[in-house]
């Protein structure tokens, strides 16, 4: 029998405000533990929560980027339970109200299918704090994240494949930088997933039990944790086993899900409507004022970059799907004539050294200008176009201006006829069968001998020229 | 509507409660009379009322987003039960 997964996801993401949700206690990531708490946040007796306004106005502009409808009328809620990353035994979160709900996230599929994807709803709530297990006789923790602000974005159950789970999040992130609501940085917990994932015969209407993946630090480990799981689902069916509502943990390290024990009478969260916060009410107005400023969104921007700048919609895409890469792109246009070269550099090298060293594009030292010096350096003959690609990576290491890099390295064209000619001669002398070949006919002997003159000056011979005085030599 | 006994076992359970089994008795008891109490609201025509979100009819009290001094963390940590490291100490969690 043929089998489908049905896949949801929960997505939390820490809003960029300066403040915590409902204490003027700052956001700010890492400092000493319990540095950044007050009474409020540590919910003291007879302190108040006060919601800080900039919340209510970026999930507002999260959920407007989300094609989502606003809710006028809103309401905070208590969600109890006890654990001790929660200093008031209750997470004040949403529960029947949600400020945003039926949005949808559109992706597509590698085989160029367009397929939205749901958002069932977005709401608010307060991080919790940070839990450490290093000791042997208890366990430590720092609240300094306890109140940081955040939004739950629960999406429906509109996925099939792990590669579906992975675009919907690429383009999830994607759309939350544009809109400048969060980081989206999974390495400082700035976003976290969260997957439910079950099985069905395929063209059944009916849900499989679902079982819930935790412990997700990258979207790949999101990819890989579901091909695993749905594997692991079907196999347990087809041996005539029954699957158990539970929640797993992936292993990254082993590549596969563990049991968690089940936590007992959980998911009784017994909500009640929070008494010390009143409703939130977003009237039109505020909505509209809000909608003015959201940025230029990805799918904008791809248009544009291709009717403005000439790229290939594929270039396009690639770039797009990054703001900060997108911003690069831009100022580099600014600096240099042809965006198309730029595209080519961002596509080629920039591409492939992000992937080698697994660098975001933010921690990239390039300038904007200094990527224009290095094509102006190519354009004005100072240095090969393979020299280039050394000159880049060393820029990208380093962020040295790439002139001081030819300089320091010795790296500049070799334009000197005279000199030139000396290594053609002495090329065509020790490479007697490719000469043959040319003379035979075989255009492509000479592309391998001006090869090997690139190889005899370390890539800084002029290629034209080399081409040139081969050709002249060679007629001799 | 009425309240059984392992209703309060449960809740008392979530709530890290616990209770003799002439406590129980008596609570359940009581918390049956309380609910039956009100009950009596059921018996009144809601249909055309919304339902009450906070009891007091006001809305939008916001905080600006500006950054105020956080506590001394010795005042912080001077009521935990157990500290180390700048850290309250908690019984060890086992996930």
């Amino acid at each position: 029998m043929n089998y489908e997964a049905v896949i949801g996801l929960e997505v939390h993401a820490e809003l960029l405000t300066k403040t915590k949700i409902f204490c003027s206690c700052t956001t700010e990531f890492g400092g000493e533990p319990n540095t950044h708490v007050c009474p409020v946040c540590l919910g003291l007796p007879g302190t108040l929560p006060v919601l800080n306004k900039k919340v209510v106005e970026y999930a507002v502009k999260a959920g407007l980027a989300l094609n989502c409808e606003i809710s006028k009328f809103s309401k905070m809620d208590r969600k109890n339970y006890f654990y001790p990353d929660l200093p008031k035994a209750y997470q004040i979160s949403q529960y029947d109200l949600p400020l945003c709900k039926n949005g949808y996230v559109e992706i597509e599929t590698s085989d160029g299918v367009k397929k939205k994807i749901g958002l069932t709803r977005i709401h608010i709530e307060e991080d919790a704090g940070k839990l450490m297990h290093e000791n042997i006789d208890g366990s430590l923790v720092d609240y300094n994240r306890t109140g940081v602000p955040l939004i739950e974005i629960v999406s429906e159950p509109d996925m099939r494949t792990p590669e579906e789970a992975y675009l919907y999040l690429t383009k999830l992130k994607s759309v939350l930088e544009y809109s400048e609501v969060s980081d989206c940085k999974m390495q400082e917990g700035s976003l976290r997933v969260d997957t439910n994932v079950s099985v069905r015969p395929v063209g059944s209407n009916e849900f499989g039990t679902k079982i819930e993946l935790k412990n997700l630090n990258s979207f790949k480990a999101v990819q890989r944790a579901l091909e695993y799981e749905i594997k692991r689902q079907i196999k347990l069916i087809e041996n005539g086993e029954k699957i158990v509502q539970e929640t797993r943990r992936w292993n990254e390290q082993k590549g596969v899900t563990e049991s968690m024990r089940s936590k007992e009478e959980a998911h009784d969260y017994r909500y009640f409507p929070e008494p010390d916060l009143v409703p939130i009410i977003v009237s039109d107005e505020w909505k509209e004022e809000i909608r003015k400023s959201l940025p230029e969104m990805p799918e904008h921007k791809k248009e544009r970059f291709v009717s403005q700048y000439g790229i290939p919609e594929y270039d396009a895409s690639i770039i797009t799907s990054s703001k900060p890469l997108a911003d690069f792109f831009e100022k580099c246009a600014l600096e240099y004539s042809s965006a198309k070269t730029i595209s080519n550099w961002i596509m080629g090298e920039m591409m492939r050294l992000l992937k080698d060293t697994g660098k975001e594009i933010d921690e990239v030292p390039i300038k904007p200008h200094q990527m224009a010096s290095l094509l102006n350096l190519i354009d004005n003959g100072t240095i090969t176009g393979s020299i280039a690609k050394t000159v880049f990576e060393e820029m990208f290491m380093t962020g040295k201006n790439p002139d001081d890099i030819v300089e320091e390295k010795g790296l500049k064209q070799l334009s000197n006829e005279d000199e030139l000619r000396e290594i053609a001669v002495k090329v065509i002398k020790d490479n007697p069968k490719s000469v043959e070949d040319y003379k035979n006919g075989k255009e492509k002997a000479l592309g391998f001998l001006v090869g090997q003159m690139m190889k005899a000056t370390k890539g800084k011979a002029n290629p034209q020229l080399a081409n040139k005085l081969l050709r002249e030599e060679l007629s001799k | 509507m009425s309240i059984t006994k392992d209703e309060v076992i449960h809740v008392a359970k979530l709530a890290r409660l616990k209770f003799t089994d002439e406590e129980l008795e008596m609570y359940s008891h009581q918390l049956d009379n309380i609910i039956k109490y009100v009950d009596k609201l059921n018996e009144l025509n809601t249909d055309d009322v919304e339902p009450t979100a906070h009891i007091v009819p006001i809305s939008n009290v916001f905080r600006e987003d500006e950054v105020m001094p956080s506590m001394d963390r010795e005042k912080i940590l001077m009521n935990a039960k157990e500290k180390e490291d700048g850290c309250f100490k908690v019984p060890k969690i086992i996930e």
